[in-house]
């Protein structure tokens, strides 16, 4: 899970670490509030998971209240790169006279993870990194080492920081893989790490991904997800513990196994190049044990898609046997009208593995017309798709 | 012969008195496979019946080890105590675990590879999140369903649990030496690469099906090791190349990051040093069969 600047930086401040006096609005009218109990220059910033936003207009100062008002009205509501602005972050102004860069973050290749830093910060690490990568630093961090404070003054004086600050990167760096232990983060991010005109060290900006595996340590992670970006169609299906993700096209998916639904997406896509470039609507794993409730509750949210055409039930029965699939099947649209809906998109269904040929008389004997049965999953795609383009 | 689990290995399960562990040890013994014990400090020396066969349960890994001789840990525990369990496995110097559990913490998982290297790699982790390891015919240690497939010379590396089973029964005419499943977590203890070694040493194993899927770069990385070592024919296939970025699709590791981690990137690294690479698991297991008919 990404975060948000504002919550990247009350993350940081929670760990200590030194950060710009702020707050967030979501009002013109929070934003007067922050402004007032800041007090003289402040900059207003649009809270968007995306990059560019100050060439987007998104990032102005303002002087005094009112002014704050202003900003913030320009800004919220506002449109960059697709995403709407629902939130400003408020914070006092910095005198930067120097700005560098620092993360950690998750190396796959060496199951570890990695420390970047850099004396060149406030622009495009891998700009930086394909430029100049003398300039850049990467050291490996052993996970259960961690960074103390020599390992930090070693990143420290790899990267070159200047004499001046070299102290107060070291508390940096290792407050820094603090929080990023504690929170079970993938990745923060700090860019520009800026020394004031002062001397003073801050962490200026804060990109932070947490790893959803840890919520059972972190019930307060929850809170972080920004409900109003979330698509309701995925929010239905998180509450159904089912792993759904909502996509654009027009043939809805259910399948067992992630790899295999991935792979049932491309299939679809291929077979869509034929029919009309009709795509896959989702990406719905149901996982192992496909029971007739489960079964009931994934397609529901998939037929709840008004985009859906067709739908394509792709299932290998491995430890799942398939007749117990198709009851499912069979069950879950007996249940979805029990529940007043009104199913007509039509079913391609594919059963291989454990069971096929028990699963597939069931269906074969449910003589619903909804339910349309094909042995192969190329077979199947193609037809679902065909379904799809000729339901549009 | 088989890579890593062949019919003379002793398997225990940590975790074997809980619902999942219990179902699929009584799976993994229909398979014949040899398991020989569980693993749980709090039911220590009292033993559990599946279907006749009565299995000792241990306080701990080493003890198991020491009674029972295993050399293979299947891990079913839930996730919150999974880093614990694998950390013992490794502090008994277990040649093989096995780890099942879906959901664990990455920064858990890269704390017990780092224990594990710090301690000279003396047991091979495969997973977590994977369904483990099948040498059809011989033996089977983790969730890959026994009946779809018999013993035959072509080894499977795969990040997908279901597209492991749909690729093995799809060449069930052929057979397999060794199927692998490494999971599909960002941090992984049995790569690609080592299996690609591991296969290609093994003399039982003519060719080799590879299965990737978006997220990192295992699969750029497993090419360049195939382009230097890897003199037997290798099959690719690649999952979610209509995937959208930024988005997890099912596995913890299965993100596009910026212009990282795509399958036309894969596909296309593969492609470069000579791996056939399928449009879909069914064309995969054609060119596969081509190959080996061939031969």
């Amino acid at each position: 899970m990404d975060l948000y600047e504002y919550q990247g930086r009350d993350l940081f401040e929670r760990h200590g670490l030194p950060v710009l006096a702020g707050g967030v609005a979501t009002t013109p009218e929070e934003a007067r509030a922050i402004a007032e109990r800041l007090g003289g220059r402040v900059v207003v910033k649009a809270q968007v998971k995306v990059g560019g936003r100050g060439k987007a207009g998104g990032v102005k100062l303002a002087e005094g209240a009112e002014e704050t008002v202003a900003r913030a009205t320009d800004i919220l509501g506002m449109d960059i790169k697709g995403h709407t602005v629902h939130k400003v972050m408020i914070t006092v102004t910095a005198d930067v006279a120097e700005e560098y860069y620092f993360s950690y973050l998750l190396d796959r290749a060496n199951r570890t993870f990695l420390c970047i830093a850099s004396v060149a910060g406030g622009m495009d690490i891998e700009q930086v990194a394909a430029e100049t990568p003398e300039k850049v630093v990467k050291a490996p961090i052993d996970a259960v080492k961690g960074v103390d404070e020599a390992k930090a003054r070693e990143i420290v004086e790899a990267a070159g920081f200047p004499a001046e600050v070299a102290d107060q990167v070291v508390d940096v760096a290792v407050g820094l893989w603090r929080a990023f232990v504690a929170e079970d983060a993938t990745l923060v991010e700090v860019n520009p790490l800026a020394k004031t005109a002062e001397g003073k060290l801050l962490l200026l900006d804060a990109k932070v991904s947490l790893d959803e595996n840890a919520g059972f340590r972190h019930p307060d992670h929850e809170a972080l997800v920004d409900q109003a970006t979330v698509d309701p169609l995925e929010q239905a299906a998180k509450e159904k513990d089912l792993n759904y993700v909502k996509l654009d096209g027009e043939v809805g998916i259910i399948g067992n196994g992630a790899g295999l639904v991935m792979s049932t997406l491309d299939v679809v896509a291929y077979a869509g190049e034929r029919h009309g470039n009709v795509k896959p609507a989702n990406f719905l794993d149901i996982g192992g044990g496909a029971s007739a409730a489960v079964m009931a509750n994934g397609l529901e949210i998939v037929l709840s898609d008004p985009s859906v055409k067709s739908v394509f039930v792709n299932v290998f029965g491995g430890i799942t046997a398939c007749d117990a699939v198709a009851n499912g099947i069979v069950q879950a649209l007996g249940l979805l009208e029990q529940r007043g809906e009104q199913v007509t998109k039509p079913l391609v269904v594919r059963l291989d593995g454990n069971n096929a040929e028990a699963g597939r008389a069931i269906l074969d004997g449910a003589n619903n017309p909804l339910i349309e049965r094909v042995d192969t999953m190329d077979g199947a795609a193609e037809r679902a798709a065909e379904l799809a383009a000729a339901g549009v | 012969m088989a890579i890593w689990l062949t019919k003379d290995s002793k398997v225990i399960v940590q975790g074997m008195t809980g619902s999942e562990g219990s179902k699929h040890t009584r799976r993994m013994l229909a398979a014949g496979t040899n398991v020989v014990g569980g693993v749980n400090p709090r039911k220590a020396g009292t033993t559990v019946d599946f279907d006749g066969t009565e299995l000792p349960v241990f306080a701990g890994v080493a003890d198991a080890m020491k009674d029972t001789g295993a050399d293979v840990t299947v891990i079913f525990v839930p996730p919150q105590f999974t880093k614990a369990a694998v950390i013992e496995a490794i502090d008994a110097e277990i040649p093989l675990a096995v780890v099942i559990t879906e959901g664990v913490p990455v920064h858990d998982t890269a704390a017990f590879w780092a224990y594990n290297v710090a301690k000279g790699e003396r047991t091979r982790i495969i997973g977590p999140n994977c369904p483990g390891i099948a040498s059809p015919g011989a033996s089977n240690a983790g969730i890959i369903p026994a009946d779809i497939t018999g013993s035959g010379r072509i080894g499977l590396v795969s990040k997908s649990g279901t597209l492991t089973y749909q690729m093995m029964y799809e060449l069930r005419d052929i057979g397999f030496s060794t199927c692998v499943g490494i999971g599909g977590d960002p941090i992984i203890g049995t790569t690609h690469i080592d299996a690609l070694a591991a296969f290609e040493a093994d003399p039982d194993t003519d060719a080799i099906v590879m299965i990737g899927e978006i997220g990192g770069d295992a699969e750029e990385r497993a090419a360049e090791f195939i382009k230097a070592n890897v003199s037997k024919p290798v099959v690719g296939y690649i999952a979610g190349f209509t995937a959208p970025p930024g988005k997890t699709m099912g596995h913890a590791g299965a993100i596009i990051s910026g212009s990282a981690g795509t399958a036309d990137a894969k596909k296309a690294a593969l492609e470069a040093v000579g791996v056939k690479v399928g449009k879909t698991p069914t064309e995969t297991a054609n060119l596969m069969r081509e190959l080996m008919s061939a031969g």
